[in-house]
C-alpha cells in the first residue's frame, strides 16, 4: 500500500509538470499582446515596451517558462498584468467560494444519485425506473449554463424563491473566515441566519452545476446494481434469508459502488470545469469567474495560474478516489 | 424428504406489448427419499433451475406444493421458513460469481452461522476451519478473497459454506459446468464421498448426462417445465422409454470419430414456453407422434412395471 501511494505520488508530480508545460504554451502561443492590452489603446509604443520588459515578456519563450516554473514551485504564480495584484492572493481569495460550490455539487449528486440509481435498478421496469431514466438520459444532454438560466427564470424570477446569484445578500457581511468556506464558518461562528443566507445562495448554481454528474451516477449506479443484484452470491445471500433490504444496502450497493466512484472523481474534474460557465451565469465569486474576466483581457499570469490549480484539484480528487477503491477493493489492493 | 406435487412456477411477461405468462414449471410432481440423490436433467429452459430455486424460497410459486420433511414450503410462516433455510441449502453453477468478491473466506462461509446461529468469535472460527477441512482446504484460505481462488477452490468454499448449517437437503445447481473437466472430475468424486459421509439428499441438477449418471440413483428428465420420465438412473440409461429421453441419450456424441448411432435425432428447435405446444409438448418434434392423439390430449404420467413413470401416449394401455 505504501508503495502504490509512493508511486501515484510520483506520477502525479509528472502531470503537473506537464500540465504546466501545457498550459504556458497554450497561454504563449495564443494571439494577442497582454502588453498592448493592459497599456491601453492610447498607449504609445514605448509604454507598451516597458510594460513588456517589466512584465519579462521580452525573454525568449523557455527562459520565460523556467522563470514561470522558478516562480510556481515558490508558490508565485506572477501578478496580473491588468491590476498589478499578486495572482495568488486573487487566487485564495476566489478559490473557497469556488470549492463551496463544486463541494456543494458533489455532495448533491452522490446524494441524489446514488439512491436513485440503486431504486431504478431495484424497481427495474417500473415507472419509477422510467422517469429515472428519461431524466438520467436528458440530464447528461442538458447544458449547464442554459439549466442555470432556466433555473434563474423560473425559480428566482418567478417564484422568488431563490436569489438571482451572487454568494451572500448585498448587505450581509461574510462570516470571520475559519475554513473560508461561508456556509461552514457561519455554522461555526452560530451565525445561523447568515448559513441559511449562505445555503439558499447555494441551491440554484449547485443544482446546475451537479446535474451532469448526477445524471451519469444515477445510469452507473442502475447499471452496476442491476449486474450486481443478478450475481449468485446475492441470491445466495437470500436462500440464507436475509432481508431484502440489507441485501441491497449492504451486498449489492458496496459491489457496486466501485465503478460509481470512479465516475465521481472523474465527474469532479467536470465540474472544476463546469465552474466557468456556472458562476458566469448566477455570479459567483470565484475561479471561474475570476478566469473568464481575466481571460476577455488576455491576462496570463491569472489564466494559467487557474489552469494548474484547477488541474491539480482534478489530480488530487482522483488520487484519493485511487486509495479509497484500493481500500474498498481487495483485488485492486494486491496488485498495483 | 422432498415431496413436490404439481408444482407450477409461472412468470408474467410482456410480449410485443401484449401481457404472456413463461410457463417455466408446469405441473411437476416429484419426490426424494433421504439419502437419495435424485439427478434433474433437461435442455436449458426446461425449468430444472426454476423447481430447485422454488425448493429454497427462491421464487414465487404460482401452485403446487413443496414439502420438506413433511413441512410446506410455499406456506411457511416465520418461524417454519427458519428451520426450512436451515435444512436446504443450494450450490450454484457459477463458484466465481457466488461469493462476495469483497468478503474473506472466512466471513463467506460465516455467514450462514452468524445468520441462525448464536455461535460467534473462537468457536465461529473453528466451525469453518472444520468446515473447510470437509471439503480439503487448509485453514491458510480463511483470510484470503474469492479472487485469489481458483474456480474449483471456490466451488469448495461454496460447498462449505452450504454445509455450514449441517442442512439434509443439497441443491446442486449445474455444480461442474462452470469447472474445467479434471476439477469436475475432484468435485464431483468429492460430491460421492460427502453424501456417503453425512447422509445427506441431493437434487442435482445439470444437462450433463455422464455427471448425472455417475451421481445419481435416480433420474427425472425435464422437457418444456414437465418430467417426461422418471426412474432408476440405470434403468433410464439403460433403457429409455419415453421418446424424447431416448434423443436426449442419442444426442451424446460417441468417443469415436465416424460412428454413429441412429439417425433419429430431434426435429426443430424446443417450442416457445409461452406458446406451448396443445396436447403433448414433445410431439411438435417427436418421431413417434401419433396424429390425432398427441396433438389433441395432454398425456398423464404412467407408471411402469419397473417402478418409473413416463409421460408418454405410447405408454397409455
Amino acid at each position: 500500500m505504501l508503495l502504490f501511494l509512493l508511486r501515484r505520488s510520483l506520477f502525479m508530480v509528472g502531470m503537473l509538470f506537464a500540465l504546466l508545460i501545457i498550459t504556458f504554451v497554450i497561454s504563449h502561443v495564443a494571439p494577442g499582446d497582454p502588453a498592448a492590452l493592459a497599456a491601453g489603446p492610447d498607449a504609445s509604443a514605448e509604454m507598451i515596451e516597458t510594460i513588456r520588459k517589466e512584465h519579462g515578456l521580452d525573454k525568449p519563450l523557455p527562459q520565460q517558462f523556467l522563470i514561470y516554473v522558478g516562480g510556481v514551485l515558490q508558490g508565485d504564480f506572477g501578478n496580473s498584468i491588468h491590476t498589478g495584484r499578486e495572482v495568488v492572493d486573487d487566487l485564495v481569495r476566489f478559490f473557497p467560494a469556488t470549492f463551496e460550490l463544486v463541494l456543494a455539487s458533489i455532495l448533491f449528486a452522490i446524494l441524489l444519485g446514488v439512491p436513485l440509481g440503486v431504486l431504478s435498478a431495484v424497481k427495474q421496469n417500473t415507472w419509477i425506473d422510467h422517469v429515472t431514466r428519461v431524466f438520467s438520459v436528458s440530464g447528461v444532454g442538458v447544458p449547464m449554463f442554459w439549466l442555470g438560466l432556466m433555473l434563474q427564470l423560473f425559480f428566482a424570477l418567478q417564484l422568488g424563491w431563490f436569489p438571482l446569484g451572487g454568494q451572500l445578500d448585498m448587505m450581509t457581511d461574510p462570516p470571520a473566515p475559519i475554513t473560508h468556506l461561508y456556509t461552514v464558518d457561519s455554522i461555526l461562528r452560530g451565525q445561523f441566519d447568515v448559513t441559511l443566507e449562505a445555503l439558499r445562495h447555494l441551491v440554484l448554481p449547485a443544482l446546475s452545476l451537479c446535474f451532469p454528474a448526477l445524471a451519469s451516477i444515477i445510469r452507473v449506479n442502475r447499471a452496476e446494481m442491476l449486474e450486481t443484484l443478478n450475481q449468485d452470491y446475492i441470491t445466495n445471500a437470500r436462500a440464507q434469508g436475509i432481508s431484502p433490504l440489507r441485501i441491497v444496502g449492504l451486498y449489492a450497493l458496496k459491489n457496486a459502488m466501485l465503478p460509481t466512484l470512479a465516475m465521481i472523481g472523474l465527474r469532479f474534474g467536470w465540474m472544476l470545469g463546469g465552474t466557468v460557465l456556472v458562476e458566469t451565469v448566477f455570479d459567483w465569486p470565484g475561479v471561474g469567474l475570476y478566469a473568464v474576466q481575466t481571460a476577455v483581457s488576455s491576462d496570463f499570469e491569472p489564466i494559467m495560474a487557474v489552469t494548474v490549480l484547477l488541474g491539480f484539484c482534478f489530480m488530487v480528487a482522483n488520487f484519493v478516489i485511487d486509495i479509497v477503491y484500493g481500500w474498498l477493493d481487495p483485488r485492486v489492493r494486491g496488485t498495483t | 424428504m422432498l415431496e413436490i406435487e404439481d408444482l407450477k412456477v409461472h412468470f408474467p411477461i410482456r410480449e410485443k406489448w401484449q401481457k404472456a405468462t413463461v410457463k417455466a414449471v408446469n405441473g411437476v410432481s416429484l419426490s426424494i427419499a433421504t439419502g437419495d440423490s435424485l439427478g434433474l436433467v433437461g435442455e436449458s429452459g426446461s425449468g430444472k433451475s426454476t423447481i430447485g430455486r422454488a425448493i429454497l424460497r427462491l421464487n414465487k410459486v404460482t401452485g403446487g406444493d413443496i414439502r420438506l420433511k413433511g413441512m410446506s414450503v410455499v406456506n411457511a410462516g416465520r418461524t417454519e421458513e427458519e428451520m426450512l433455510r436451515r435444512q436446504a441449502q443450494i450450490v450454484f453453477q457459477d463458484p466465481h460469481s457466488a461469493l462476495n468478491p469483497r468478503m474473506p473466506i472466512l466471513r463467506s462461509v460465516a455467514e450462514p452461522l452468524v445468520l441462525h446461529t448464536k455461535v460467534r468469535g473462537v468457536e465461529l472460527r473453528r466451525r469453518v476451519t472444520d468446515l473447510l477441512e470437509i471439503v480439503g482446504l487448509q485453514s491458510q484460505f480463511l483470510y484470503r478473497y474469492p479472487h485469489e481462488l481458483s474456480g474449483g477452490q471456490k466451488q469448495r468454499v461454496c460447498i462449505a459454506r452450504a454445509l455450514a448449517l449441517q442442512p439434509e437437503l443439497l441443491v446442486l445447481d449445474e455444480p461442474t459446468s462452470a469447472l474445467d473437466v479434471s476439477v469436475q472430475a475432484q468435485i464431483l468424486e468429492f460430491l460421492k464421498k460427502l453424501q456417503r459421509e453425512q447422509n445427506l439428499t441431493y437434487l442435482f441438477i445439470s444437462h450433463n448426462l455422464a455427471v448425472i449418471r455417475y451421481i445419481c440413483n435416480r433420474t427425472a428428465v425435464m422437457y418444456l417445465g414437465q418430467i417426461v420420465e422418471e426412474g432408476a438412473t440405470e434403468q433410464v440409461f439403460s433403457a429409455p422409454r419415453h421418446p424424447y429421453t431416448k434423443v436426449l441419450l442419442e444426442a451424446v456424441p460417441l468417443p469415436e470419430a465416424g460412428q454413429s448411432r441412429r439417425t433419429d435425432v430431434v426435429i426443430g428447435d424446443v417450442p416457445s414456453p409461452v406458446n406451448m405446444p396443445t396436447g403433448c409438448s414433445f410431439h411438435t418434434r417427436c418421431a413417434e407422434a401419433m396424429a390425432g392423439r398427441c396433438d389433441k390430449v395432454a398425456p398423464p404420467p404412467v407408471a411402469l412395471a419397473d417402478g418409473r413413470r413416463v409421460r408418454c401416449h405410447l405408454f397409455a394401455d
